[in-house]
């Protein structure tokens, strides 16, 4: 089975790990992700101002993209997935939008020359926009990945962190409930993790503002760190790079703050469905983490 | 100084920009303070988010617009989630921020120099973009 | 016999004059065939106004009436009133509402709104030409009410019924009557315990030589009208005759089956075979076949059977439906509390400690599951800190309730006061948007627990609440600093909306009464109609029609009393006569009528083979009229003819 698929800058360069590791799964568990011939940045974050088309036309093109190769799009860091989603809702149902930003596609095909080639249609926002999650779920089925499931992670203890984006705003993203969300905890339970539920898993990492003001964010990261320590997670799960950056490499920072900070690895959800379907460590890839992964997993045999 | 309150203030042009900007209507927060209450960086914030809806409400666009709160907002819409009107203040101050951008009056509030120094310390493109384009406009 | 219409425009003092020409109205309908006067007056509903219409009705012989103000459903009957006693026919006086239907829709527009209202007047000119005089409808009346529901509003309505020497028939669907009043522990502003003036009214329903009380018994149908209504009422099998049964208790003693106590908010448990609670009336157990041993494992166990001493037990008992006629029926299904597991934020039905004010009203109650202790579920001690929040789920139009829930404020103030006096050293906050203290004594409650009590108002809503080392950790904000505050608390009671009954939306279909948007029930009109719903014979009480205290439940449940009180003094019950009627030389006889009719007033009559419509039972809600093929069924005062003049004097020109 193919589904289009919609890496993003950010898993094209500094989170290959999440990349390579999503698709190595996805392929044991049947699937091609069909990365986009052509693809652009989505814009990394979606413009809350109402007057903003020229904001959304970076997603909109990925959309229009993908429609020409099939009716799904698949995506995984939780930016994207949050731009793509709330684009691709705009260009269903704003019409004054939708046509002012068709009217930039067709100023871009021409600019191809690809008039010919290409059915000069409108983008309707008919491609349907999946986190890997919900293409796990609702696509292959969790009963089905269990019965792929070779090594069980029984015994590690995972914290799934959600973050804001994948939840919110909720009438739009329509992922889970966004206040005691279940989906990331049902697909560790099918890898046989052992769940820490820890009340800060749908706080803010911090977010963008590392780059503005680090300290709020290593503020936000570390509130969100050390609720999963002091429940005794192994690891912590997260599906954005952005979230992976604030909670891992910025222990960094965090050491230096906390006296006796206890370091506890990030990693991708991908990492950890790579392990359960036994995927070759190197394409699980653990060396760009920060705090290592390796020797909790070890400890755990699981490596 | 006593806040004096004019009619003329409170209907001021621009802060019905805001809500057009915005999407929001100003006058239905009723001052309940959840989004405060739940905001994960309020503590670093001079004016608290229901204190800058109050602002608007009350026509004092200046005060809201100088405040740092907006610039500190991760638009990580825990308020926008909660609020029990509807009312989405992620929104709001970023209709704020693109009133204070647009005129370019304000310096960039990400330093280029800054950005290249993070991009070499691994942080992925995302922050970086998301940054320039919610804070430099 | 020739019309001679008198039209006569209100200025509902500005409200239609400020935005309709009413002098050119009036004068532009004197035109008007078949008007024989047309006039203008400022309030037309005033004595005088009124006196004006009975004057040019005798002084011009007019023959019909067409005033022109507001809905119908505020002075129709006024002017009805009116004209019968100047010598028009009741139904032969007309409104043409001006007032909702032009001039509050149209202002700022005044020319196109005073051509509307000409336009409205001249179409109800057209039907009044064509308007029969008409009678009221005898009907038989039951001097019997039934009501719905024996929480507070129930029993008050019953017993005030029974006392003005009507038959009262009670249908509770719970095991004893009481509702939520008898879990109560102690009532603000006065403090007096729930139980205690509770248990006498219970008590007395159940004796009272005029109340037949039906509890464990639900509603199935109900077919009639006002005055007889059939009435079939399931008595739901008990597994336990009741009569048989002294009420001994060796049986809820020794049965092995527990689940959660419904009456103790899950922080006890109950037996299978039960009685919500020692006081209940009446005070003998059922069996809940759900959680029951023996239904469970097919006939293992009977202990009860085996050592009940009267031999009540009966495991073969099967529901049983009952027949009743009644005139008039109550309906008093109170409320529930909003779902606790709807507020994620607040880990509601997920952390122990975060309860709702249910669960901590029967912990302050000396009868409830701690003997009227305050202590955590989780652990059993005794909390020190306790957090109490408004508006969970109320005044919350994006997420849960619009609505505010009215009861909240006072019932937490009183929560924290109780905690307090029970926890001389505990603390207590009450979270707030605005505390709501309208009512005799409260807001002097609300000041004494703030200065008293030492509770402290904090002015903001909390966002999260979650667990931490064994504290429930509050996130909330005081707004009137502007600072995000933060509490560990030990214990944190949610102020949960009220919302109707869960079960009251599918009886108000099945009795065809409205509800509102929530579920509520709808009242004929929100000031002068309180207790009245907008069918015939059906009446409101308590806080099935809106969230409500103690007092106002039990004034409402007065109010609808009387109503009923009122009806049954008539031997007679007149109906409205704009009902179906069937042209016999027409029909043919297809009975498509009969099977549109949703009130079974339609019959055949064999030997004449045609359709009748039976006065009666005819609600006149025009189902046969638009079903009929041969236009035989008409509307009385509202023919096809009539309809076609209405119209047609709407589009001229």
């Amino acid at each position: 089975m193919k589904i289009p698929y919609y890496p993003g800058c950010t898993l094209h360069e500094r989170a290959r790990d999440f990349d390579v590791s999503a698709r190595e799964c996805a392929k044991a568990l049947g699937v091609e992700l069909e990365e986009l011939p052509i693809w652009t940045c989505c814009g990394a974050v979606f413009p809350l101002v109402t007057d903003s088309v020229m904001d959304i036309l970076a997603g909109v093109r990925n959309l229009e993209y993908a429609s020409r190769i099939g009716d799904k799009l698949v995506t995984l860091c939780s930016f994207c997935y949050n731009v793509l989603k709330r684009t691709n809702r705009v260009m269903r149902d704003d019409l004054e939008k939708r046509e002012k930003a068709n009217l930039f596609l067709r100023a871009d095909t021409a600019a191809r020359e690809e008039v010919e080639s290409y059915t000069k249609t409108d983008y309707t926002g008919q491609v349907e926009v999946l986190h890997y999650i919900e293409m796990l779920r609702d696509v292959v089925g969790f009963d089905e990945l269990r019965k792929k499931v070779e090594n069980g992670l029984g015994g590690l203890n995972v914290a799934p962190y959600y973050g804001c984006m994948l939840l919110r705003p909720k009438k739009e993203m329509e992922f889970d409930d966004p206040e005691q969300p279940t989906v990331f905890e049902d697909l560790l339970a099918t890898l046989g993790c052992d769940i820490v539920d820890f009340p800060m898993k749908t706080e803010c990492c911090g977010g963008f503002q590392i780059v503005n003001d680090e300290e709020l964010a290593v503020m936000c990261s570390q509130n969100v760190v050390s609720s999963a320590i002091k429940r005794n997670a192994d690891v912590i799960v997260t599906t954005c790079p952005l979230c992976r950056y604030n909670l891992d490499k910025k222990q960094e920072e965090m050491i230096e703050r906390v006296r006796g900070f206890r370091r506890i690895p990030v990693i991708y959800f991908t990492q950890l469905l790579g392990l359960a379907l036994g995927i070759d460590e190197e394409h699980i890839d653990f060396s760009d983490n920060y705090v290592d992964p390796r020797p909790v997993l070890a400890e755990k045999s699981l490596l | 100084m006593r806040l004096k309150l004019t009619r003329d203030l409170i209907r001021d042009e621009l802060i019905t920009r805001v809500q057009d900007l915005s999407g929001q209507s100003l006058l239905q927060c009723y001052q309940c303070g959840k989004c405060s209450a739940g905001c994960p960086v309020v503590h670093e914030m001079d004016i608290v988010p229901s204190e800058v809806i109050r602002l608007l409400q009350l026509g004092q666009l200046d005060e809201a617009l100088d405040s740092k709160t907006i610039w500190i907002c991760a638009s990580c819409l825990q308020c926008a989630s909660r609020c029990p009107k509807g009312v989405e203040f992620s929104s709001i101050c970023d209709a704020l921020r693109q009133i204070v951008l647009r005129k370019r009056m304000a310096t960039p509030r990400v330093d280029a120099d800054d950005v290249s120094a993070i991009m070499v310390s691994d942080a992925p493109q995302m922050g970086v973009v998301g940054a320039l384009r919610k804070l430099n406009g | 016999m020739e019309r001679r219409i008198g039209v006569f425009v209100c200025h509902c003092g500005s409200n239609i004059a400020g935005v309709v020409d009413v002098k050119r109205v009036a004068e532009e309908l004197r035109k008007y065939p078949g008007v024989a006067y047309s006039t203008d007056y400022t309030y037309m509903c005033s004595d005088p106004g009124q006196n004006l219409v009975k004057d040019a009705i005798k002084k011009h012989d007019l023959t019909g009436v067409i005033v022109a103000a507001c809905s119908p459903t505020l002075h129709e009957t006024t002017f009805r009133r009116a004209g019968r006693a100047a010598g028009v026919n009741p139904y032969q006086v007309e409104i043409a509402n001006i007032r909702e239907h032009c001039s509050w829709v149209h202002q700022g527009e005044k020319e196109a709104a005073t051509e509307k209202a000409t336009r409205i007047i001249k179409t109800m000119v057209e039907k009044a030409v064509l308007d029969e005089a008409l009678d009221p409808i005898a009907v038989p009346m039951t001097h019997r009410a039934l009501v719905v529901g024996a929480g507070i509003s129930g029993i008050q309505a019953a017993l005030d019924i029974a006392n003005a020497g009507y038959e009262v028939i009670v249908v509770e669907k719970d095991p004893s009557i009481g509702g939520h009043m008898a879990q109560l522990s102690e009532t603000f502003p006065t403090l007096d315990c729930s139980q205690c003036i509770m248990t006498p009214k219970m008590v007395e329903v159940s004796q009272h030589p005029k109340i037949k009380l039906m509890t464990y018994s639900e509603i199935d149908d109900v077919s009639g009208y006002v005055g007889s209504f059939k009435v079939k009422i399931r008595k739901k099998a008990a597994y336990v005759d009741r009569d048989t049964c002294n009420g001994c208790g060796l049986c809820m003693e020794k049965c092995p089956a527990k689940t959660p106590s419904e009456f103790d908010e899950g922080l006890a448990d109950r037996k299978a075979i039960y009685t919500p609670f020692p006081q209940a009336v009446p005070n003998k157990p059922v069996i809940d076949a759900e959680h029951c041993t023996y239904f469970l494992k097919d006939g293992k166990c009977g202990i009860c059977q085996k050592i009940c001493p009267v031999d009540a037990v009966d495991f073969e008992q099967k529901d049983e439906i009952i027949e009743e006629e009644v005139g008039a029926i109550i309906v008093a299904t109170g409320y529930d509390l909003y779902p606790i597991e709807n507020m994620g934020e607040y880990g509601g039905g997920k952390y122990e400690d975060v309860i709702t004010s249910l669960q901590f009203e029967r912990m302050l109650s000396a009868s409830g599951p701690t003997g009227g202790e305050v202590l955590r579920p989780s652990d059993g001690e005794v909390p020190n800190e306790v957090v109490f929040l408004t508006c969970c789920g109320s005044r919350d139009p994006e997420l849960h309730m619009p609505y505010c829930s009215k009861v909240c404020c006072m019932y937490l103030t009183k929560h924290a006061m109780l905690y307090k006096h029970k926890v001389h050293d505990g603390q207590a906050y009450v979270f707030y948007m605005d505390v709501r203290t309208a009512g005799k004594g409260y807001e002097e409650f609300y000041t004494r627990a703030a200065e008293e009590d030492d509770v402290l108002y904090v002015r903001g809503k909390v966002s999260k609440i979650f667990e931490e080392d064994g504290k429930v950790m509050v996130w909330g904000v005081d707004t009137l600093t502007g600072k995000k505050v933060e509490i560990a608390a030990d214990l944190v009671v949610l102020g949960l909306a009220t919302v109707p009954n869960v079960a009251a939306k599918e009886l108000a279909n099945k009795l065809k009464i409205h509800t509102d948007e929530w579920g509520f029930l709808a009242e004929a009109h929100p000031k002068l109609r309180p207790v009245e719903s907008l069918s015939p014979g059906f009446y409101l009480a308590g806080a099935a029609q809106g969230p409500k205290d103690i007092p106002e439940a039990v004034a409402q449940a007065s109010g609808a009393a009387s109503k009923v009180a009122d009806l049954f003094a008539e031997e007679e019950y007149h109906r409205e006569p704009i009902i179906a009627v069937i042209n016999d030389d027409t029909c043919a006889g297809c009975k498509v009528c009969v099977s549109v009719c949703p009130y079974d007033a339609a019959e055949f009559i064999e030997e004449d083979g045609v359709a009748r419509i039976q006065e009666a039972i005819c609600e006149g809600c025009g189902a046969c009229i638009a079903a009929c093929p041969s236009g035989s069924a008409q509307q009385r005062n509202l023919t096809d003819e009539q309809l076609y003049r209405m119209v047609s004097a709407a589009l001229e020109g």
